[in-house]
């Protein structure tokens, strides 16, 4: 009964037409046996359908199914890598930053052989100073001295911000997540730096320099767990004097959506300029011994007292070199 | 031969985009008898056998084709990702409340339906500046989701997990496509890039990930072939800054101010110059990446990177510029295969 429209309601004898017209209302076309198997009809089908494709022009293929080679990409335009690093940016920065970091800070490392040549680390220092001074001269440390590209977690806050986050990006920082470090230092055994104090580290006031604020959450021993990696403490000293923060502003950070809005000792000294100038305080900066964890990698969860015991400990490690140093320390800005 | 060898298809959407090119490739699988595509208005693309049943936006109907067709696949591709295509409110009836309605008619008690494959997009992982550089598809988003695109497409995912949490039996897997490009799609994201200069949002150069729309034609019968189960990131490697794609484009940027960035806009979306929703903006400022692993893993090789589904955009726009909107060689009458094909008048056994 070829064209008998009539509503669809069994299953068994539905459906031997292999095509329709476009828009036209759900109808069914049966054939007349009521005895054939859904195996023997679709043999009928595909016979019909043979048959016929013989007469018929079929569509060109709009994609071809079949074909599933790899299509050659064309060439990057720019070195830009997946987490935002450009090494012909950072080229340019080393080559501005250098003088800063030699003559300004006149950095000086202690150590620095703890860093392995090789393999995925996890750095982990204190933070201080209103813009925080002590993340380049690490990362150029690091760079020059080791010839390793070093990635910094910081806060996402600098994603916000125009240009700042673009150029951060570029320069090798990245937002503070979890995956982020873990993808880094697992996978690909790179070296990630991070302040676990975070902006409690960079908005102390001047009288509390040197006294590390709570490590987070212990998240950077869980990561540094996961990712079989070891933690490489670093204390610094010299960043603080860099920048002091003589008082905060908190009511306004609030209103537009800033951590802090520090007023430093360079505003007060170098009038608006201040905002952007560094005094030049004696940068020196000692490597800790590495800690291991002796975990097994990319485990679910870590006990959570093993974490926080860890982080604590980590804490104390820098705390105490950092009272070793300033002890030993005879000016702030000759070391 | 086992059911899942032959298959009765229903493809939502058939109208779409996706519902046609996924139609347009089952057809040429001779393992799947039947196809039958929803949509509200007629599919633009040509079909030879797929039946057409015009719907309305939310499917109330849909339980009772499901039961007369028997299918035993669903397609799900007709899911709204871009908000210039349609209102907000159209948009929720169309991806939430249809999507709500197909998992009703599929989850009857003498419901047919094996496999189920849902066509969402990366936009439910939100984009935010605390972001992951890559997502994985276990990553919860960083903040809650505010778009309306967003949010339908989280509630539809959220059917989407509890219909597979609810059957059991059925297959059900869920692709999360990144930004489409290519040789024929539209999107607001190429409509920017065909622009003289392309717009971007000053001081923010984010990393963008596109897949081919080959790929995702090619991801769905894949996953719809293995039988795979559960959620899968479909998108391109690598990560490209949008500076690098307007490169490519052969095209410089046009910075817009970051603030009232979408004030701004707004007479040249009157104009009909640049549409870009709040999600594109957004995008332009913060980027997003998705770990396209797990269906590498799988077995799924992508014919596009990034840069090389940028590229193929690329070409396709020359072409068109030197030919126009070319025509293929062969031209297709419908009419008169349709006449071979269906009418009595035709001897169609002649042994």
């Amino acid at each position: 009964m070829p064209g008998d429209a009539r509503p669809a309601r069994s299953s068994k004898r539905s459906g031997t037409r292999p095509a329709a017209t476009a828009a036209r209302p759900p109808t069914k076309t049966r054939t007349p046996t009521k005895t054939r198997t859904r195996a023997t009809q679709r043999a009928v089908v595909e016979a019909e359908q043979r048959s016929r494709s013989a007469e018929l022009v079929h569509l060109p293929n709009a994609i071809d199914l079949d074909d599933d080679r790899p299509v050659e990409p064309p060439p990057r335009r720019g070195d830009v890598d997946e987490w935002g690093r450009s090494e012909h940016m950072r080229e340019i920065a080393r080559r501005v930053y250098d003088p800063v970091y030699r003559h300004w800070f006149r950095a000086e490392w202690e150590g620095l052989d703890k860093i392995p040549s090789e393999g995925g680390a996890l750095l982990v220092s204190n933070h201080a100073a209103a813009i925080p001074s002590d993340a380049p001269v690490i990362m150029h440390g690091i760079e020059t001295e080791l010839n390793r590209p070093v990635y910094g977690l910081a806060d996402y806050f600098f994603r916000h911000v125009p240009v700042v986050g673009t150029m951060w990006s570029r320069l090798g920082g990245l937002p503070a997540h979890p995956d982020n470090a873990y993808r880094l230092l697992r996978e690909q055994g790179q070296l990630v730096l991070v302040f676990p104090e975070g902006t409690k580290g960079t908005s102390k006031l001047v009288g509390e320099r040197y006294q590390l604020r709570r490590f987070g959450r212990g998240g950077f021993v869980e990561i540094a767990m996961r990712a079989g990696v070891p933690v490489i403490p670093i204390a610094v000293v010299g960043a603080e004097e860099s920048m002091p923060i003589v008082a905060r502003l908190p009511t306004i950070a609030r209103s537009i959506g800033v951590p802090y809005l520090p007023i430093t000792a360079n505003m007060l000294a170098f009038g608006p300029l201040g905002a952007g100038i560094y005094f030049p305080a004696k940068f020196k900066l000692r490597v800790l011994d590495p800690v291991h964890f002796e975990v097994p990698a990319d485990q679910e969860r870590y006990s959570k007292s093993r974490v926080m015991d860890e982080s604590e400990r980590i804490r104390s490690m820098i705390q105490d070199a950092l009272f070793d140093m300033v002890r030993r320390r005879r000016s702030v800005w000759f070391g | 031969m086992s059911p899942h060898n032959v298959r009765r298809v229903l493809v939502t959407g058939l109208g779409s985009f996706w519902g046609g090119r996924v139609a347009q490739a089952l057809e040429r699988d001779p393992n799947v008898e039947v196809i039958v595509g929803l949509d509200t208005e007629e599919p633009h693309v040509e079909l030879e056998r797929t039946e057409y049943v015009r719907v309305d936006a939310n499917y109330s109907i849909l339980a009772k084709i499901v039961r007369a067709t028997r299918v035993d696949t669903i397609v799900h591709t007709f899911l709204i990702v871009d908000p210039t295509q349609m209102s907000q409110r159209a948009m929720h009836e169309t991806n939430v409340i249809g999507t709500m309605n197909l998992f009703a008619a599929a989850s009857a008690p003498d419901s047919t339906v094996r496999n189920v494959v849902v066509k969402s997009a990366t936009a439910v992982y939100g984009c935010t500046p605390e972001d992951p550089t890559w997502f994985t598809e276990d990553t919860p988003p960083s903040r809650p989701l505010r778009r309306p695109v967003e949010r339908s497409l989280d509630q539809v995912e959220s059917y989407v997990r509890d219909f597979a949490e609810d059957n059991p039996h059925v297959v059900v897997s869920l692709l999360r496509f990144s930004n489409v490009i290519g040789t024929e799609i539209i999107t607001p994201l190429t409509r920017a890039l065909e622009l003289p200069v392309v717009p971007s949002v000053w001081g923010f150069d984010p990393r963008f990930q596109f897949v081919h729309e080959d790929d995702v034609v090619r991801s769905i019968l894949y996953v719809l072939r293995s039988n795979l189960s559960g959620v899968y990131n479909v998108a391109g490697d690598g990560l490209l800054p949008w500076t690098e794609v307007a490169t490519l484009c052969g095209k410089l940027t046009f910075p817009l101010p970051p603030l009232g960035t979408s004030e701004l806009l707004w007479p040249f979306k009157r104009a009909g110059v640049v549409d870009l929703p709040e999600e594109y903006l957004n995008l332009l400022r913060f980027g997003r990446g998705v770990d396209n692993r797990k269906l590498k893993s799988a077995g799924f090789g992508f014919r596009y990177t990034s840069a090389g589904a940028v590229q193929a955009f690329v070409e396709a726009t020359r072409l068109r510029r030197t030919l126009g909107d070319h025509e293929p060689a062969y031209r297709y009458e419908r009419d008169v295969e349709q006449f071979f094909r269906h009418s009595p008048a035709v001897v169609r056994d002649p042994g």
